[in-house]
């Protein structure tokens, strides 16, 4: 693993007009996959284009492998892959022929035969791309990324409207782009995906990263987690509230079935189960319930709908 | 699509191809996609074509002395150059900048630079394949040209810069159904009243000294005045085309946006 980082982006700002979509923005992303996350209008799409060198900071530095993306092109693009979000192939062009043809723009392709087997593109064809179903157009961008052996690939929501088993296989290839050392950058609007297969996560809102970190890291800081058991009805909570650590709480919401609330480590698990030992109480499902990275993402960036 | 990849697969190995590859590869594509586009063929092919055959053998408009082919032959060889170098451009760059074709090669190792080299080296090898089409059709239809074949080739060349820098120039700047509409409208009324088939004179005095600055005017004319009339360098024709390119390509280059 490379200590330099793949990305690097200081006091970033871009404006359309008035309206500043990106707004004095830093974001470090090493090697691995980073995920971006954020509601429309966060500024990520936009970051993510600035870093691909499709727009030019109106201010801030922006260093992709170590390169200005505006002038230091043709260092650049060789080594890196763009999946963009829709488009980005001739209407009238076939699946391996576009495929074929970014191939040739590069000076080590990967055997483009074995990609289109790998994901599914074979059932393409001789069909041209605007008859190609949703799901193929996705995977041939993701191919497109990915045929050039880039060191750094883009992803701008590479699943988007693909069925359970596309996804599978895109995740797989994700992941298998990891071990062979590719790093990814990752825009998505699916928390699960961003969890399974995120090493970090950087949380964009109002222009900026409001919070960055490894999916763990995430979801164990700020929101407390809960723990709940189930036990004959009527127990003494305030002598379990006791034995707790003084920032924790603890209630019987409805009769039989406790939560404590806190930040839940082996530790508070411990003084639990030992205090339902001491009262003689079996704890029939006791359950940790971690909070999930879509928790964390809508406490931080609340739950009213954006534009 | 369970087929695992062999481990390394993927390990990066950047690199752009050389650029005279790329530059290849792109110019092969894009005239793939341009002769395998049905509304493309009817413009570059079958008008030009029709018109040819049609305005040589049946004398629908008064052509002067001689053959109604060596007229017409010259006007068609423009329009096939408008239909290519600028409708056709137009149109189809209009639809890869609408569909993000332009923005995903943007970042590929193709420079702009070679995107637009190659985009010109298949707007010639069309021409090269139209002049081709028109000339063997017009000889079958008793044309005998005259003239200095350089001078020829030196009108195609400055009339292909001049109608691609306007092409291009819309295809940047206008939505790509916009485009789409603007160029066949252009296309039918430079058709019209461009001297492609019906002689400028046959206009007012004072529309006429307009109409004859128009690129697809010089360009019929001075291919008239060669091949009609055996005529030497048309130098006024290739100034008026040398201007429209100068103007047309600059425009393009300060105005035409990428996505």
């Amino acid at each position: 693993m490379r200590s330099e980082p793949v990305l690097q982006v200081q006091a970033l700002v871009k404006r359309y007009g008035d309206k500043t979509a990106v707004n004095g923005l830093d974001l470090v992303a090493g090697a691995g996959i980073t995920a971006v996350l954020g509601p429309n209008g966060a500024g990520k799409t936009t970051t993510v284009e600035t870093c691909e060198g499709y727009r030019r900071p109106d201010s801030g530095t922006v260093r992709v492998l170590g390169l200005d993306p505006v002038r230091q092109t043709r260092e650049l693009h060789p080594r890196i892959g763009v999946m963009l979000q829709s488009g980005g192939v001739y209407s009238g062009a076939r699946a391996d022929e576009m495929l074929r043809h970014v191939a040739r723009l590069h000076a080590h392709p990967l055997d483009v035969d074995a990609l289109i087997e790998r994901l599914g593109l074979g059932s393409c064809g001789r069909t041209s791309y605007r008859r190609l179903s949703g799901g193929q157009q996705q995977r041939l961008a993701l191919a497109m990324a990915v045929v050039g052996r880039p060191e750094l690939v883009f992803l701008d929501e590479p699943t988007a409207g693909l069925d359970p088993q596309a996804r599978r296989a895109t995740w797989d290839l994700v992941r298998d782009l990891k071990e062979d050392g590719v790093s990814v950058i990752l825009t998505t609007h699916y928390m699960d995906e961003a969890e399974q297969l995120a090493d970090d996560v950087a949380i964009i809102d109002g222009g900026r990263v409001i919070a960055q970190g490894s999916p763990e890291e995430l979801c164990r800081g700020g929101a407390e987690n809960t723990l709940r058991f189930t036990g004959r009805p009527g127990l003494d909570v305030g002598s379990l509230l006791k034995a707790l650590p003084a920032d924790c709480a603890a209630a019987e919401l409805t009769p039989g079935s406790y939560r404590v609330a806190g930040k839940v480590d082996p530790q508070l698990l411990a003084t639990v189960t030992s205090w339902c030992a001491q009262h003689g109480v079996m704890p029939d499902r006791i359950s940790v319930e971690r909070h999930t990275l879509e928790d964390v993402f809508l406490e931080l960036t609340g739950k009213e709908l954006r534009s | 699509m369970t087929i695992t990849a062999d481990k390394g697969m993927y390990a990066p190995k950047p690199g752009a191809a050389p650029l005279s590859r790329m530059i290849t590869a792109q110019a092969a594509l894009e005239t793939r996609m341009l002769l395998r586009n049905g509304e493309q063929l009817l413009l570059t092919v079958i008008i030009p074509t029709l018109l040819l055959v049609l305005f040589s053998a049946v004398d629908i408009v008064d052509t002067g002395a001689g053959e109604a082919v060596d007229f017409v032959a010259p006007g068609i060889l423009a329009l096939a150059v408008m239909s290519t170098a600028f409708t056709g451009q137009a149109i189809g760059t209009g639809f890869e900048r609408r569909y993000g074709v332009l923005k995903r090669l943007a970042s590929s190792p193709l420079p702009r630079w070679g995107l637009m080299t190659a985009k010109t080296a298949s707007v010639l090898v069309t021409e090269v394949l139209q002049v081709l089409l028109v000339t063997v059709i017009a000889f079958a239809l008793g044309w005998s040209p005259h003239g200095n074949p350089l001078a020829v080739l030196l009108l195609l060349i400055v009339g292909t810069a001049a109608f691609s820098g306007l092409g291009l120039l819309m295809a940047g700047t206008l939505k790509a159904e916009a485009t789409l509409a603007a160029a066949n409208l252009v296309f039918l009324l430079l058709l019209v009243g461009g001297g492609v088939i019906v002689p400028l004179d046959k206009f007012p005095d004072a529309a006429q000294s307009a109409l004859g600055l128009l690129p697809i005017s010089a360009l019929s004319d001075g291919l008239r005045d060669v091949l009609q009339h055996g005529a030497g360098m048309p130098w006024g024709d290739l100034g008026i085309l040398a201007a429209w390119a100068v103007v047309g390509l600059a425009a393009a280059g300060k105005f035409f946006r990428w996505e």
